[in-house]
């Protein structure tokens, strides 16, 4: 790109969206100029992965970081105290490490938030860290002036060790895995977009934000687990759509056997927004080979979080990289959500 | 009239499957190709979103024409919106307005260089906004078909705030349907005319046009099973070779429609010709306020004085229009999906979520899936 067009081009909302444009930043401007290669590393930054997976030893380390970034601070199921432990626990999760072995919490701070809502905001990080089995054992504040960052911000990183090679990556779909999802889908996307918009809805909207880790474990001693990535920004049609254009296969995924909670659909058809397409936050997405698939849906069915978990779909060798979607009346893509959500007119 | 459809459950894959195989009959029956056009983004969403095509035999294709209330608003009106937002008003607009690109700039762009630009979901949002904003002047950019031209009438007479103002695109739909229907090169056999559009001028309203033109027009409503009924009531008219009007949708629209609605758009606007974006200048098809509310309208209180350009070059390739006609799919554009893509869209139909290429583009078409 020409110095001009660097310097025309700015960063939009849709840049950090978690679709489209992020992809492409990141692998036009972030991994050609991170591409170094450390000693040991099994999964890289090229590989757009959950988190990063060294090889240590007879280990592998698995290592993670998300920042956080909610508005409102606070909603219906969680803050952004549980969602900045929860995300980065579910991020090492989903790459095989469930058992947490360090967290860090870098706290960035607007001048006058009251320290009252700061430690409302780290008891419930505590929290969460109890539910995962996890610490915090390392930090830094910052504090920036009033107006220069909206409230508090959030970064987490996550260490976690696993057996050398046990980790599982999100690009391991082979033709005939099973699809299975562990729950409700779009409950966090939905419940926080309602309560931006101040839509006054009658119903049990909340967030699904958790920590994932004891479902994953369950998971994966129950069966064969190929493929594994945690729904987030760009929802359940954006993880589908990136596992399979990884593993260069289609996935074929039924309507109907996605469990969505009547309130969630209802919210998002009111506010013209696909369940499928927005952000959850305790949800996993898992590529299970076919012969375990009932196995691992029991063992899902049998944790806290996985009582409506439920094989979705499967792996196919047609439609590469696509994602089609039975609805139960016929048959079309499911494709990722573009950049930031319009609402509609009519 | 109709009364099936009460008793249709909207979302049942079992009744939409014997729905299509009544459709598959008719149309051996009928023995050659159909179209039938529909003028009505949600239509298009629904059509698409549940895989209604892939449910219809291929020789009946259903087609969406100018549909998109977004997609046929004009960019010199967008250019009127730009320039009253730079000029220091705040613009207030539906979210599918917020990215369609005048002959220079979209409202988006307006607002990355710092003009007030807000996104509503209603007339009356826009109403709270002027009043919790006195020392602003704002003006809504109110655009759509009768359905949203309803509500902009209604708050206009509900003695807004004086510093609220109106910039109406609003346009009306039966004319346009009368232009697609005499284009030399439409081959469409029946309409299924917008429920919602029908709900408030009532379906009577097309008893001239089946008659003028000849041509089959069933009112239908969103709900998938809505849509194949109404497809079935229009194959009922093909196959006996006879034109007539039904309304699909009893539980919403009837005969004569909301009468207050009507009445009250008929007090606030009066119709006008003028350009729907890439179809033609069409007869009292735009609404624009009567001269009792000058006191709420931008266009006469403000100089608005638009800078246009000659658009984006890609816009002489861009196919809009034949595709809102009906005359050309998506997948006759060069473009489509290479230089314009909902991330970077050079026509109406790729920016809205009712637009015909929009909706193409993420749903697919078609397709053998």
């Amino acid at each position: 790109m020409s110095d001009d067009a660097r310097d025309e081009e700015t960063v939009t909302v849709a840049h950090g969206g978690g679709t489209g444009r992020t992809r492409d930043f990141l692998e036009d401007s972030v991994v050609p100029r991170f591409g170094g290669d450390a000693d040991g590393l099994a999964v890289g930054l090229d590989a757009l992965d959950d988190g990063a997976v060294h090889e240590v030893g007879d280990r592998s380390v698995v290592v993670t970081t998300d920042s956080h970034v909610v508005s409102p601070l606070s909603f219906p199921g969680g803050d952004i105290g549980r969602l900045a432990v929860s995300g980065t626990v579910n991020d090492l999760a989903v790459m095989g490490a469930t058992e947490p072995l360090s967290l860090t919490c870098s706290l960035v701070v607007e001048e006058g938030v009251s320290v009252g809502l700061l430690e409302d905001v780290l008891d419930s990080m505590q929290a969460a860290c109890e539910a995962a089995g996890c610490a915090v054992t390392t930090g830094d504040t910052k504090v920036m002036g009033s107006g220069d960052v909206d409230g508090v911000v959030i970064n987490t990183t996550g260490v976690g060790v696993l057996p050398q090679g046990a980790h599982v990556p999100d690009a391991g779909l082979s033709p005939g895995d099973k699809l299975v999802v562990s729950g409700p889908v779009g409950d966090h996307g939905i419940t926080l977009l309602a309560e931006r918009e101040g839509f006054d809805i009658e119903g049990d909207l909340t967030s699904d934000v958790a920590p994932v880790n004891d479902l994953v474990a369950a998971a994966l001693d129950a069966g064969t687990v190929t493929a594994m990535t945690d729904p987030t920004r760009g929802g359940l049609s954006t993880a589908l759509n990136e596992m399979a254009r990884k593993a260069d296969v289609g996935a074929l995924v039924d309507e109907t056997a996605v469990p969505v909670r009547d309130s969630v659909a209802a919210t998002g058809e009111l506010l013209g927004i696909d369940p499928f397409d927005v952000a959850n936050e305790g949800t996993v997405v898992f590529g299970v080979d076919a012969a375990t698939a009932d196995a691992v849906v029991d063992a899902l069915r049998a944790t806290p979080l996985g009582a409506e978990a439920a094989v979705v779909g499967e792996a196919v060798t047609e439609h590469t990289g696509r994602v089609v979607l039975d609805t139960g009346f016929g048959r079309r893509y499911l494709s990722e959500p573009e950049g930031e959500q319009l609402p509609r007119i009519c | 009239m109709a009364t099936e459809a009460d008793d249709l459950k909207f979302r049942d894959p079992e009744a939409a499957q014997e729905l299509a195989a009544d459709i598959e009959r008719q149309m051996e029956r009928i023995d050659h190709p159909v179209e039938i056009m529909h003028v009505c983004g949600s239509h298009e969403q629904v059509i698409a979103k549940f895989g209604l095509r892939s449910m219809l035999p291929s020789d009946l294709s259903v087609t969406m024409g100018p549909g998109c209330p977004v997609c046929v608003t004009n960019m010199p009106e967008v250019d009127e919106a730009v320039a009253l937002a730079e000029a220091g008003t705040t613009v207030a607009t539906y979210g599918d307005m917020f990215r369609v690109p005048g002959t220079v700039k979209s409202l988006a762009d307006a607002k990355a260089e710092g003009a007030a630009v807000e996104v509503v979901y209603s007339a009356s949002e826009a109403v709270e906004y002027a009043a919790a904003h006195p020392d602003e002047d704002v003006v809504f950019f109110a655009t759509g078909f009768e359905t949203t031209a309803a509500p902009t009438a209604a708050v206009l007479q509900a003695d807004p705030p004086e510093n609220f103002y109106v910039l109406s695109a609003h346009k009306y739909v039966p004319p346009a349907m009368e232009v697609v229907a005499e284009m030399p090169d439409t081959d469409v056999d029946a309409f299924l005319a917008a429920g919602h559009a029908a709900t408030i001028t009532g379906y009577g309203l097309f008893e001239e046009f089946v008659d003028e033109y000849d041509t089959p027009v069933v009112v239908g409503g969103f709900e998938p099973l809505d849509v194949l009924y109404g497809v079935r009531r229009i194959l009922e008219f093909v196959e006996s070779g006879t034109s007539g009007l039904d309304n699909a949708y009893p539980r919403c629209v009837s005969r004569d429609g909301n009468e207050a609605a009507m009445s009250a758009i008929d007090e606030v606007f009066a119709l006008t010709s003028g350009e729907w974006r890439g179809i033609a200048d069409i007869p009292d098809a735009n609404f624009v306020l009567r001269e009792a509310y000058a006191a709420h309208s931008a266009r006469r209180q403000f100089d608005v004085d638009p800078v246009s350009g000659d658009g984006d070059p890609l816009t002489e390739e861009c196919i809009c229009g034949d595709i809102m006609a009906g005359t050309a799919t998506p997948e006759d554009c060069a473009l489509f999906g290479e230089e314009c893509t909902p991330q970077n869209p050079v026509g109406a139909c790729m920016v809205s979520d009712e637009g015909t290429c929009k909706i193409r583009h993420e749903y697919g078409g078609h397709p053998e899936l």
